[in-house]
């Protein structure tokens, strides 16, 4: 008897393990990318499965660079329909995408997110100038005596940096390299700060692959902290140590507000106004690229796109932007969606 | 007196000391690790014991037919586009007349779950009669006045909720138009970006259809194996060197077999990502070694002499595992694969590989519709920005939590129950 149950046991996983090669094609629709898009996509797809009479897209957070990769790897079924991204697509990626036959790649910009440096609510609110990051986090630092070389980061304590800062420990909870926001931070406010600098700025014409190592180098001394991927946990780090200081996106901000503050940097605070305007300095655009060789095959990614750049979604007042995602300006709004309408894909020359 | 007891006397009080040093030390351990458990417990329930209820707000809804634009209410394709959040505001505006302006309106709407208007669609459609009725209902209320209501008098000061909006719900709270009931959608719901709609019931479900397919190919394989290595495999280098691998196999880290199978399974074989199949297939090679090795040590613990008077009453040696050592196994390879089992269900690691740590909201209806499992749900929403998804997270890992225990128990009593002693 119990013989039978262990040759019902083996006949049902054969079953299992040779259905899967029958049953290749798909229905719902796959999406692969940035985890910085991910909360918004997935409001998206959810709404979109509950009204539309199709299921619920699936939705993998990989990172922008990953979803890329699994997105240019072919056309087919076992290939995802839409990557989304938190940056634009690189040249290189598009490429790629041509060699593996993704001939037809549309883009839509789906709006921004600002990058918040934020500490505890019990603390001071800081003030920061983009110089002031870049001094207190940069690798190599310009010789406080005013010449123009470079010695290892010496600064311990903010007012080191800039008398007007408070007396305090420079300790930086971040994303670790592999995060997208951490790319957006080096690149928007390192490099923003570095560039201050005249002569620093004078190596971009010269040495370009000088001038990023030392502009996106973050200190490796215990200074910068690497949180790890999970915001939530900067978050709660950041109020168990008021003097602490956390890296992350604004969504993050907006929904903790009850526990942490964010810094004014560059004279400006980071508002859901402010972001949108382009004021804010450390922001980013967010995208979404579209196979378009699937569209028509995987019944409803159509609805889908328009779904997400209906005004409703990733409008001033769509639900969205309650999730925290900045819209774009109105016009560009106008000029996606009706790209997303019609499809246009791209030609490779606007990178 | 002999030197010898002489000695004896001497160090016998040291003796004593240094055994009571040692229990006290064993004790100190125990203590450790079961503090470890009540700190652990305590942390998890007393974050998470608030998501077992959500908070509803009493409404009168007009079941306008005009307002829905809707003739027919038994016509499927109408009812699916008619405008539910329509009735819903309209709702608000009459309990609070005052409110005026767009961005005050707008914070008025969002006192209710945007999941709302689907409850209102499921309610028309069963019941077609009550349009051009008026009706009270509860209503779901959105996340930021659950945690409003949920947090401490003092808390409450710095929630997400706007100030305004706190006015209304207090003015709500003392008309007794507001509820907290049992979170009955947490145990049916699938996932949700809304934290007050989302749901264990697609991760429950993921995480059965891929331990039926792991149990399915790991107990027949792994038993199949350590009932030939035991009884008919010849002891020579070669078996040697094949147990020194299944010993090896079972302390690989599980991300390994994750890039395994995303090598084989998804990119070789092509068979699609995100479905339990796929993740029963990964799961199935790292509990293999361990149910392996614990049927062998149950097949060990079967004494010679049932064999020996089996083979002497003339039975074959296939006769004689199937019809002895067999049976006389079967209880402690069951324990070994429960726990076996239990192990392979608190993964997420090998999933990450092999895209099963995905945003699912419909319930998978098999072992080939796009799944996530319990542990990745609960990573999917320590990581998600609203703070509910907090106490949800901590939910989470009560109801997983809940399992493993059933499952270890199960273990011991199957153990307690069928073990034969010699």
């Amino acid at each position: 008897m119990k013989l039978k149950v262990i040759f019902a046991g083996l006949a049902t996983a054969l079953m299992f393990s040779t259905g899967p090669a029958s049953a290749a094609s798909r229905d719902y629709i796959s999406i692969v990318g940035s985890s910085t898009v991910y909360p918004f996509a997935t409001v998206v797809a959810e709404r979109f499965g509950k009204t539309s009479s199709h299921p619920t897209p699936k939705i993998e957070s990989t990172g922008s660079g990953g979803g890329m990769k699994l997105f240019c790897a072919g056309v087919g079924t076992e290939h995802p329909d839409i990557t989304n991204a938190s940056r634009r697509i690189k040249k290189s990626e598009f490429e790629k995408c041509q060699a593996n036959g993704v001939k037809d790649v549309v883009e839509i910009k789906v709006g921004y997110d600002g990058i918040v440096v934020a500490n505890a609510k019990s603390a001071e609110q800081m003030t920061l100038s983009l110089k002031d990051i870049f001094l207190a986090l940069a690798k190599d630092v310009p010789n406080p005596d005013g010449s123009e070389t470079l010695v290892p980061n010496p600064y311990k304590t903010w007012n080191e940096v800039n008398p007007s800062l408070p007396k305090m420990k420079i300790e930086v909870l971040g994303p670790p390299p592999t995060s997208g926001t951490r790319d957006a931070f080096n690149e928007l406010a390192i490099e923003g700060g570095c560039k201050t600098f005249p002569w620093l700025k004078a190596m971009k014409a010269e040495n370009k692959s000088k001038y990023k190592a030392i502009c996106r180098a973050v200190r490796e001394d215990g200074a910068y902290v690497e949180a790890g991927e999970n915001d939530n946990l900067i978050i709660q780090k950041l109020e168990a140590n008021a003097k602490a200081v956390g890296v992350f996106g604004y969504s993050f901000l907006d929904q903790n507000r009850d526990k942490v503050q964010g810094s004014i940097i560059g004279g400006v605070s980071p508002t859901f106004e402010a972001i949108s305007s382009g004021e804010y300095p450390v922001s980013r655009s967010l995208y979404f690229y579209i196979k378009k060789a699937h569209v028509g095959v995987i019944p409803g990614i159509e609805g889908y796109v328009r779904e997400f750049t209906s005004e409703k979604a990733f409008g001033e007042e769509g639900y969205l932007s309650e999730k925290g995602l900045i819209p774009s300006p109105r016009a560009e709004r106008k000029a996606f969606a009706k790209a997303a309408k019609e499809l246009v894909p791209m030609t490779g020359n606007e990178l | 007196m002999s030197k010898t007891t002489e000695q004896v006397r001497k160090t016998l009080a040291r003796r004593y000391r240094a055994e009571k040093r040692f229990r006290a030390m064993g004790m100190a351990s125990v203590l450790f690790g079961l503090m470890a458990v009540v700190v652990l417990f305590t942390d998890i329930i007393g974050k998470g014991h608030s998501a077992f209820v959500e908070t509803y707000i009493q409404l009168e809804i007009r079941w306008d037919q005009d307002e829905l634009y809707i003739d027919d209410p038994t016509d499927p394709d109408e009812l699916a586009y008619a405008d539910y959040d329509a009735l819903i505001k309209n709702a608000l505006r009459e309990r609070f007349p005052s409110v005026e302006g767009r961005l005050e309106k707008r914070n008025l709407y969002k006192l209710v779950s945007s999941g709302a208007g689907y409850t209102l669609r499921d309610r028309l459609a069963e019941n077609p009669q009550l349009l051009g009725t008026t009706e009270t209902l509860w209503l779901l209320a959105d996340d930021d006045v659950d945690r409003y209501l949920k947090l401490g008098q003092e808390a409450q000061e710095s929630a997400r909720l706007p100030e305004q909006a706190r006015a209304w719900v207090d003015e709500l709270v003392q008309e007794g138009s507001t509820d907290t009931r049992w979170n009955a959608s947490f145990f049916t719901h699938g996932d949700s970006r809304e934290p007050e709609q989302a749901g264990v019931w697609g991760a429950v479900a993921g995480s059965f259809f891929t331990m039926l397919v792991t149990l399915a190919l790991a107990f027949p394989i792994g038993v199949a194996a350590a009932i030939y290595l035991e009884e008919f495999a010849p002891k020579n280098r070669f078996t040697d060197f094949i147990e020194v691998n299944i010993n090896n196999l079972a302390a690989v880290p599980s991300i390994i077999f994750g890039l395994l199978g995303l090598a084989i399974f998804i990119n070789l074989f092509g068979m699609p990502r995100s479905v339990p199949v796929v993740g029963g297939l990964v799961l199935t090679l790292m509990t293999l070694p361990t149910i392996i090795i614990s049927a062998r040590a149950s097949i060990k613990s079967v004494p010679p002499s049932i064999r020996e008077a089996a083979l002497g009453l003339g039975a074959s040696r296939m006769q004689v595992v199937m019809h002895h050592v067999l049976p006389l196994a079967l209880p402690g390879m069951l324990t070994g694969a429960i726990i076996g089992m239990a192990q392979a269900l608190g993964e997420t690691a090998p999933l990450l590989m092999i895209g099963m740590v995905a945003f699912i909201v419909d319930i998978p209806g098999g072992p080939l519709s796009p799944a996530t499992v319990l542990p990745v749900q609960i990573y999917l929403w320590a990581d998600s920005p609203e703070a509910s998804f907090v106490s949800m997270t901590s939910a989470a890992i009560m109801v997983l939590l809940g399992f493993l225990i059933m499952m270890n128990t199960l273990a011991v009593v199957l153990r307690k129950r069928l073990e034969r002693r010699w």
